[in-house]
Order: C-alpha cells, then sequence, then structure tokens
C-alpha cells in the first residue's frame, strides 16, 4: 500500500550545542556512559511500545467484542443457526462473562501463548495462519524495498544534482504519476500486459503463482518481479522525490560549501558529505514503511493472489473473521511498533547529535 | 607583481525578484604577508567578492566577469579540475557560523583529514599526524581527543580554531577570513583575531579579512578597502584610512563605531543599505549620504586617488573631504 504511515517519522531530539568548552570527562568513561544511557534508551522504548500494543489489544477487544454490531457468538454460529446454538457457543466461549473477564482471559492467552484464537471460518488457529503466512509477506516487502531504493537513490541524486534539467522533469513527472497510481490499477496493468496467462506479452507468473523460496527458489523469483514492481512504484516515486528534495536542501548548506572549499572533488561532495546527511532521515522513514508492509500488504497480496498476512486479512475482512481480523490488526501492530524502536535506536546511531 | 589581482570584478545573480548586482567593478590587489581589510555593511558585496575568488560562485545563475589573478593565472577562467586543486591548498577560506560550516555528522578529525588528503596522496595515518598538529597549532586543549569529537560538541570558539586549523592545514598563500568572529562571543573575538594574526606572522599567509567591524579592522589589517553596494568607496592603507578617512560612508561607519568616539554618542548611519537589485542612480549612497549634493544622484564617482596609496570615490571637494575627515580624527583624539 502507497500510504503514509500515521505515525509521524521520528522526529530526533537535537542536542542544543554546548558552549562550556569540551567535556571534562576522559572519553572512556564518556563512551561508556554514553552506551549505559543508549541501554536506558532502549529499554524505554520498549516499555513504551509494550503499553502501545496494550492499548492495540483493548481497542480491537473493545470494537470486535463489545460493540453490538458484531455479535461474535452469532458469527460463530453461522447463517442458519437456532437460537439455542447461540446461546450454547457464547457460553462455551466465555462471551456471556463479564466484558473485562473476557479481555482479561483473552491477555492471558495472548501474553503467555501468543494465543490469538481460533478463526471462526474453519476453526484452525489463528497464530499458526498467520506465521505461516509470513514468509510470502516477507518476500514481498524485502524484495519490493530492494527495488524501490535502488531506484529512488539514484534518481533522487541525479535529480538534484541535475536540477531543473530536461532528465529531472521528466523523471519527477513518471514520479507524479507512480505515486498517483493505484496498486490495483498499476496490478491489474502488470498482469495484462506481462502476466503469462492473460498477458499481452507473456513474459511472467502472473496472479496466484506465489511459490515458496524453500520449493523452487528460482519461480520464487519470478513469480514476485512483478509483485515487486508493482509494490515498489509508488514507493520507488515517493522515496525518489524525498530523496531529491533532501539532497537539494542540504546542497545549500554552510557545510557543503566548506566541502567545496577545501578542494573535495563534486563526486565526493556529493556522495560523502551531501548524501550522508540526506539519506539519514530517509533511513527512519524506509525502517517505518517496512514495518508497515510487514503487517501486510493487502492490494498488492490480493492483486496478485499472494498468500501473504495481507492476503489473510482481505480474506478475514471479507468473511468477517473476527479472530483472524483481530490477529492480522495485532500483528501489523507489532511490527509497527518495532519498527519504530529499532528506527529510534538507529537513528541515534547515525546523528551523533540526537541525544537519549 | 601581487600575489592576487582582482580587476573589475563584476559578480550579477538572476533571481526571480531580478538581477542582483552583488559585485559592480571590483579591483584589489593583496601582496604576500599582508592583511587586507574588507569593510562594509552585509549586502555591501563583500563575502560574494570572497567567493568569487574560490570559485564558490559558479552557480548556473550567476554571471562573473572581470578578473581574479592568483599568480598570474586568471582563476576565473580556469578549469573546475585545476580550481578544485587552488581551493584550501593554495587559498582558504574561514567561514562565519563555524557550527553550520562543520559537517554535523562527521568527527572534527576526519573533516581535516579529508581536505589534506583532497591535495595530497599520503595515508590516513600520517594526515591525522598532521591533523593533529594543526589542532595542536591553533591552541585547542588536549587535540588527540578533540580529533574525535563532533563538531556539536565543541564551543563555538573552538569551532572556529578548527575551522582555522582546517584552513591553514595545508599552509594556504591565501586565508579568506569571511566574518570570522561575527558567530563568537565577544570574549572570543580577539583570541581567534589574535591566533589568526599569529598565525599569519608564523606562515607569512597572506590575509583577506572580511568584516563590518571596523574595530576589527583596526586591530590587524595593513590596507583597507571599505565597500558600500557592490563597490570599493575608499582604500589605503590602514593608518591613511582610519587618521584621514575620506568617503562620508567611511565617517558614517567610524562615529557608528563605539570605541573610536568614546564618551560622545553614536551616530549610526540614517537608513539601510540599498537593494542591489535597484541600486541608486549615480553615487548609491548619495540617499543615505548627509553630504550629498547635484551631481550625486546623476553621476558615478570613480575611485580617484587623494594623495599616492588612498583614494576615495566621492565628489565633495577634495578640501572639504580633508577638513571633515581630520576632524574626525581630532574628535577621537579628544576623545
Amino acid at each position: 500500500m502507497a500510504t503514509r504511515p500515521a505515525t509521524d517519522p521520528p522526529v530526533p531530539r537535537v542536542a542544543p550545542a554546548r558552549d562550556g568548552g569540551p567535556p571534562l570527562t576522559a572519553p572512556g568513561a564518556l563512551a561508556a556512559a554514553a552506551s549505559s544511557s543508549l541501554l536506558r534508551y532502549v529499554l524505554r522504548r520498549i516499555l513504551w511500545g509494550a503499553f502501545i500494543l496494550l492499548i492495540v489489544t483493548a481497542l480491537t477487544f473493545v470494537i470486535f467484542y463489545a460493540f453490538p454490531s458484531a455479535d461474535p457468538a452469532a458469527l460463530r454460529a453461522g447463517r442458519s443457526a437456532t437460537p439455542q446454538l447461540i446461546a450454547e457457543i457464547r457460553q462455551s466461549l466465555g462471551l456471556d462473562k463479564p466484558l473485562y473477564v473476557q479481555y482479561w482471559r483473552f491477555l492471558k492467552g495472548l501474553v503467555l501463548h501468543f494465543d490469538l484464537g481460533y478463526s471462526y471460518q474453519n476453526q484452525t488457529s489463528v497464530r499458526s495462519e498467520l506465521f505461516a503466512r509470513l514468509p510470502a509477506t516477507i518476500s514481498l516487502t524485502a524484495g519490493a524495498f530492494v527495488v524501490w531504493m535502488l531506484v529512488a537513490i539514484p534518481v533522487g541524486i541525479v535529480s538534484a544534482v541535475r536540477r531543473r534539467s530536461l532528465v529531472d522533469r521528466a523523471v519527477m513527472g513518471g514520479a507524479l504519476v507512480a505515486i498517483s497510481a493505484p496498486v490495483y490499477w498499476l496490478g491489474l496493468l502488470a498482469l495484462f500486459l506481462f502476466s503469462n496467462d492473460i498477458g499481452v506479452v507473456p513474459l511472467l507468473p502472473g496472479a496466484g503463482s506465489y511459490t515458496p523460496f524453500t520449493v523452487d527458489p528460482w519461480r520464487w523469483f519470478t513469480s514476485l518481479l512483478l509483485p515487486w514492481f508493482v509494490l515498489a512504484a509508488a514507493f520507488a516515486a515517493f522515496y525518489a522525490r524525498m530523496v531529491r528534495g533532501n539532497v537539494l536542501e542540504v546542497l545549500g548548506e554552510d557545510y557543503i560549501r566548506t566541502a567545496r572549499a577545501k578542494g573535495l572533488p563534486e563526486r565526493d561532495v556529493v556522495f560523502r558529505h551531501a548524501l550522508r546527511s540526506a539519506l539519514t532521515p530517509i533511513v527512519t522513514i524506509a525502517g517505518l514503511d517496512i514495518g508497515i508492509l510487514l503487517g501486510g500488504a493487502i492490494l498488492t497480496e490480493t492483486v496478485f493472489n499472494i498468500p501473504g498476512v495481507g492476503r489473510y486479512a482481505y480474506d478475514s475482512i471479507v468473511n468477517a473473521d473476527l479472530p483472524a481480523i483481530q490477529g492480522t490488526v495485532l500483528f501489523g501492530a507489532v511490527f509497527i511498533v518495532t519498527a519504530n524502536i529499532v528506527v529510534d535506536v538507529l537513528y541515534a546511531f547515525l546523528d551523533p547529535r540526537v541525544r537519549y | 607583481m601581487a600575489l592576487l589581482e582582482i580587476e573589475d570584478l563584476r559578480v550579477r545573480f538572476d533571481t526571480r525578484d531580478g538581477v542582483v548586482k552583488a559585485v559592480d567593478g571590483v579591483s584589489l590587489t593583496l601582496d604576500r604577508g599582508r592583511t587586507l581589510g574588507i569593510v562594509g555593511e552585509s549586502g555591501s558585496g563583500k563575502s560574494v567578492t570572497a567567493l568569487t575568488v574560490m570559485g564558490l560562485t559558479r552557480l548556473p545563475n550567476a554571471t562573473v566577469e572581470g578578473r581574479v589573478l592568483l599568480d598570474g593565472v586568471d582563476l576565473l577562467r580556469l578549469p573546475g579540475d585545476d580550481l578544485r586543486r587552488i581551493r584550501g591548498k593554495r587559498v582558504a577560506i574561514v567561514f562565519q557560523d563555524p557550527l553550520s560550516s562543520l559537517h554535523p555528522l562527521y568527527r572534527v578529525g576526519k573533516q581535516i583529514v579529508e581536505a589534506i588528503q583532497a591535495h595530497e596522496d599520503i595515508s590516513e595515518r600520517a594526515a591525522r599526524a598532521r591533523a593533529l598538529e594543526a589542532l595542536r597549532e591553533v591552541g585547542i586543549p588536549s587535540p588527540e581527543d578533540r580529533l574525535a569529537s563532533y563538531p556539536h560538541e565543541l564551543s563555538g570558539g573552538m569551532r572556529q580554531r578548527v575551522m582555522i586549523a582546517m584552513a591553514l592545514v595545508l599552509d594556504p598563500e591565501i586565508l579568506i577570513a569571511d566574518e570570522p568572529t561575527t558567530a563568537l562571543d565577544v570574549t572570543v573575538q580577539a583570541q581567534v583575531l589574535e591566533l589568526i594574526a599569529e598565525l599569519q606572522r608564523e606562515h607569512g599567509t597572506a590575509v583577506v579579512l572580511i568584516t563590518h567591524d571596523l574595530g576589527v579592522i583596526a586591530e590587524t589589517a595593513d590596507e583597507v578597502d571599505v565597500m558600500y553596494a557592490g563597490r570599493i568607496v575608499e582604500r589605503g592603507s590602514l593608518r591613511s584610512v582610519l587618521d584621514g578617512p575620506e568617503h562620508p560612508y567611511t565617517w558614517g561607519l567610524l562615529q557608528s563605531l563605539p570605541g573610536a568616539t568614546r564618551g560622545r554618542r553614536l551616530h549610526p548611519i540614517a537608513g539601510s543599505p540599498p537593494s542591489l537589485i535597484a541600486v541608486p542612480a549615480g553615487c548609491p549612497f548619495h540617499p543615505r549620504c548627509p553630504y550629498a549634493f547635484s551631481p550625486c544622484s546623476e553621476v558615478v564617482p570613480p575611485l580617484v586617488e587623494s594623495e599616492p596609496g588612498h583614494a576615495n570615490a566621492c565628489h565633495l571637494p577634495a578640501a572639504t573631504k580633508r577638513e571633515i575627515g581630520l576632524g574626525l580624527r581630532t574628535g577621537r583624539a579628544a576623545a
């Protein structure tokens, strides 16, 4: 999905310049203090992440089990259920107990066994379903990430360095198109053009051809090529614009003028000085996007019929399969929260000014 | 032959608002080992002149005319790669704000090492040893540790010392110091100026000291160029300009200087510098000049010598200028 994360990218807290001369502590002691404070920072972030996940569980629980719009027992019982059957199910699932008891049981199972309950659809464990689908989603995300970064970084740099040139205008115009094209449209277009069943130019395996890497690496690769490019298109465009903007901004900095004044070759000025600053914020945003995609690239997985987490989420929604929906939501939340933590810690390493 | 000779330099920038005539016919010379002070308000073209010498105004929207001769070689016509070999190696520059001028994500040592390795094919180890020596020379305490510091970990004065160390590490013939003390605490400013003067004596470097502060110039410069609206309006030896200033703008600068008129009211120059997009016709200073008369708004006054080595660009009769200029000096002497 090409939507932006709802969470803002982390704004690094930049330590104000101290004007009191060099630090008085010895460098060794300083490093030790820094690493222990980093550890505290990471722990604090993890605790905070756990708290957020707790809230997510509470919210999903309330939405799915407490609102009268969906009666879990009725859903579970199926279409032609007698009131008696529904009552029985209600009792066996503990849905007649007070809400806080239900939530407590749900939370206990979740924390102790990562128990996400059983699908209403086919009585399978939601947890096992999700883990079985995770490799497909990881494959899709990782490949798309590689594609979009390999496209976005060079394109962004060239566009920035050759600002207002024909290349810049053409590429940025194309980027706008790619950002605007919805995945379900682009995906179908790709299938109609290149898939080996319905395509005009039958080049690559089409929808429903996903093969696990462990079964056949080559088929895994070819079957994912189209989804990778389709999923990467909007991201590549968005990131290219971001790289371009960041590089342009950094090229106007005083320290770039210093780098030139030192007599550095323009190549080093751009690749060592400008890029180092321009890519740092992009790393953090990329981390968040990966986290979001690992929670399931719903549209891409659905268009290409890839049995991933996103496809599972889609099917669960279509079938009003509450435990499965709840499971995918929580699963996604875990990835996003984790990505946030990873990104914040990474940023502390990438930018020495970040104080934690 | 002078070390650096600038002849009729003109720098224009095409902007959305119009053409900015940042430098409009500047000529100056700098001899080996000497210090040239360039004084003027912001927007007088002094920094653009300096940046142009370094080839840092080679921008798509800039037009540069004239000649900048370093040992007779015109830097303006040098191909980019040859110019690169001169930047930092023969002509170095120290900027106003050391915090924004140092890369925030690289350690100080690495930034100096990089400057050395841009010009000399030496090992990282040897370059670090020289970087260390340079830091020691600019008086940074425990320089070994500071090599591993990031710019934000240093104080303002220390950062500027790092910039100076970086500029002088390759022993350039010319050091351009563009408002090197403006961003620093007052207490540190004198130290930094002192340091530049001291290093200059030891290395025989020629210095171009750019400032808006005549007080800074009075400490260190041999010659002075006063710039206004992209032109030089007065030039001469430090003594002749301070003791017998001839241009009304210089008078204004002197009267707005706290130290020069101790015990008297400060007289700031009325008005503000002109837009360089629409420079006033005639003498660009005439709208702010209390002595302006008929030709000033029509004829651009040329820079003419009043005595050997002292020139001004003003229509006032020579006798009037001398009288007012000397009056300023006696005023200062009385105070």
